[in-house]
């Protein structure tokens, strides 16, 4: 595999007696959409959480084992959980603006991380909302209300609003199921150009979606890593049983 | 614009397909210069080259068979892909007959054609032209071009049994003939299938645009 973005050994994750993550090894290879599937509360999201140590704000949750992000282990003691956040972001299920003006939405993180400059505020918000196609359409708006754009135009904005910390890593927890089916190619369709310079791990309930989107697909059962591999193969030649009779539907 | 990426995969295995068949086109002529030079050296060659043609049928069906598994394609799109399946197929099946065509020159083992070929070659040319006519019409989704090429069989036909009337006359007047007359029916057999083909091709393009089997 090419370069690695995230690799993580011997996972564990247990929320009080709980264990959710079961020695999870992968590697996430840079610059591709890699795609985390399987049925609900098979710790597809809990994983996805662990890249940026979101899990860490709730109560007992215990990890063991490495991830690796950057040639760090996040997890070490001393590790520069901010860091992690500006090199890792995350969009969410439903698109969650700020209510605040699409401008002060993309600006927001810069001025929390003090990353530039005022003066170079106008030039970055362009750029990112172009990076998502957003541009023309809001350029004469960009001081409206975030909250009034169509659900679409929100996630976009959510998207955007990560890209000025210049992440290395996107993470999206089911991005499009608050879309219709229109939108939810059109996110599609951005994550492939996204992903010339992100790497993206995105999980989804939707094994459509994982089937065409991503360029790597695994396999989550009961917090195990069932199957990882490159999606063409899961899609018509998984290796394990489980795993086809879970995306031809057979149960899950 | 939507699905951007898998109109981009659609186009590239258009163009893989209109590949295989500049492919097969180059078979056939191969094999009726190797025919008329009676060559078998070169039709050796033609024989041994046939399963890159084959290879490259797999190739395409595998990314095809990606596609329905990744994209769930749907309406023009699902047919298009099954339609490729169906064209790569009926490729195939023309490159055999080169390859036939072949083998009877390997048969005819150097001796000297029993007369000049004048109608195998014309035959062999409206062939090709069906095959370059079918593959545009399949990229441009020309279903009036496609009905027009299943027209142009018909002219195939016509040839072949000329050819085959005329050499019917050699054996008759000359029993021994009849082992090179046979084989020259046999190449323009081969001929006549390569346009059977050519007409299945067509019946699909009209499938993909308009959705309807026309089969006779």
């Amino acid at each position: 595999m090419s370069e690695i973005s995230i690799e993580t050994r011997g996972l564990n994750l247990f929320y009080g007696d709980f264990q959710a993550l079961i020695g999870i090894d992968l590697q996430i290879p840079a610059r591709k959409v890699t795609a985390l599937i399987g049925p609900s509360g098979c710790g597809k999201s809990t994983l996805l959480r662990v890249f940026n140590r979101m899990n860490d704000l709730i109560d007992g949750v215990r990890v063991s084992g490495q991830v690796i992000i950057g040639g760090q282990d996040i997890f070490a003691p001393g590790a520069d959980l901010l860091g992690l956040r500006e090199k890792v972001g995350m969009v969410f299920q439903r698109p969650n603006p700020f209510p605040l003006s699409v401008y002060e939405n993309i600006v927001f993180g810069l001025a929390v991380h003090r990353l530039a400059r005022r003066q170079e505020y106008g030039g970055i918000v362009e750029q990112a909302l172009r990076s998502v196609l957003l541009w023309d359409d809001l350029k004469d708006r960009l001081h409206h209300s975030a909250l009034k754009l169509s659900l679409e135009q929100q996630q976009r904005l959510c998207i955007a609003r990560v890209l000025p910390l210049k992440p290395q890593i996107l993470l999206m927890d089911e991005p499009c199921s608050a879309l219709d089916p229109i939108a939810t190619l059109h996110i599609e369709e951005l994550m492939q150009k996204l992903k010339k310079k992100y790497t993206i791990v995105i999980v989804t309930h939707n094994m459509q979606q994982a089937a065409r989107a991503s360029d790597r697909t695994g396999f989550l059962y009961l917090g195990k890593l069932i199957e990882i591999n490159e999606t063409v193969n899961i899609f018509t030649k998984p290796a394990q049983a489980m795993t086809e009779n879970y995306i031809s539907g057979r149960f899950g | 614009m939507a699905r951007e990426h898998f109109q981009n995969m659609l186009r590239g295995l258009e163009q893989e397909l209109v590949a295989m068949g500049e492919m097969v086109i180059a078979a056939i002529d191969r094999s009726i210069q190797a025919l008329k030079n009676v060559d078998k050296a070169e039709a050796e060659r033609i024989i041994a080259d046939d399963a890159l043609i084959n290879q490259r049928r797999w190739d395409i069906e595998n990314q095809c068979i990606q596609l329905f598994a990744t994209q769930q394609p749907v309406a023009g799109d699902l047919r298009e892909i099954v339609s490729f399946i169906d064209l790569i197929t009926n490729l195939e099946r023309m490159a055999d007959h080169a390859k036939g065509i072949a083998t009877i020159v390997v048969r005819h083992d150097q001796k000297p054609l029993l007369k000049p070929l004048i109608d195998i070659p014309r035959m062999a040319d409206k062939a090709r032209e069906m095959i370059q006519k079918s593959l545009t019409a399949f990229i441009t989704q020309d279903v009036e071009a496609a009905a027009a090429i299943i027209e142009m069989d018909n002219e195939v036909d016509a040839l072949y049994d000329q050819i085959f009337r005329e050499l019917l006359t050699y054996m008759m007047e000359d029993p021994k003939t009849i082992t090179r007359a046979v084989y020259l029916i046999w190449v323009s057999h081969n001929l006549e299938r390569i346009a059977d083909r050519v007409t299945n091709i067509c019946e699909r393009i009209i499938f993909m645009v308009t959705g309807e089997i026309q089969s006779d």
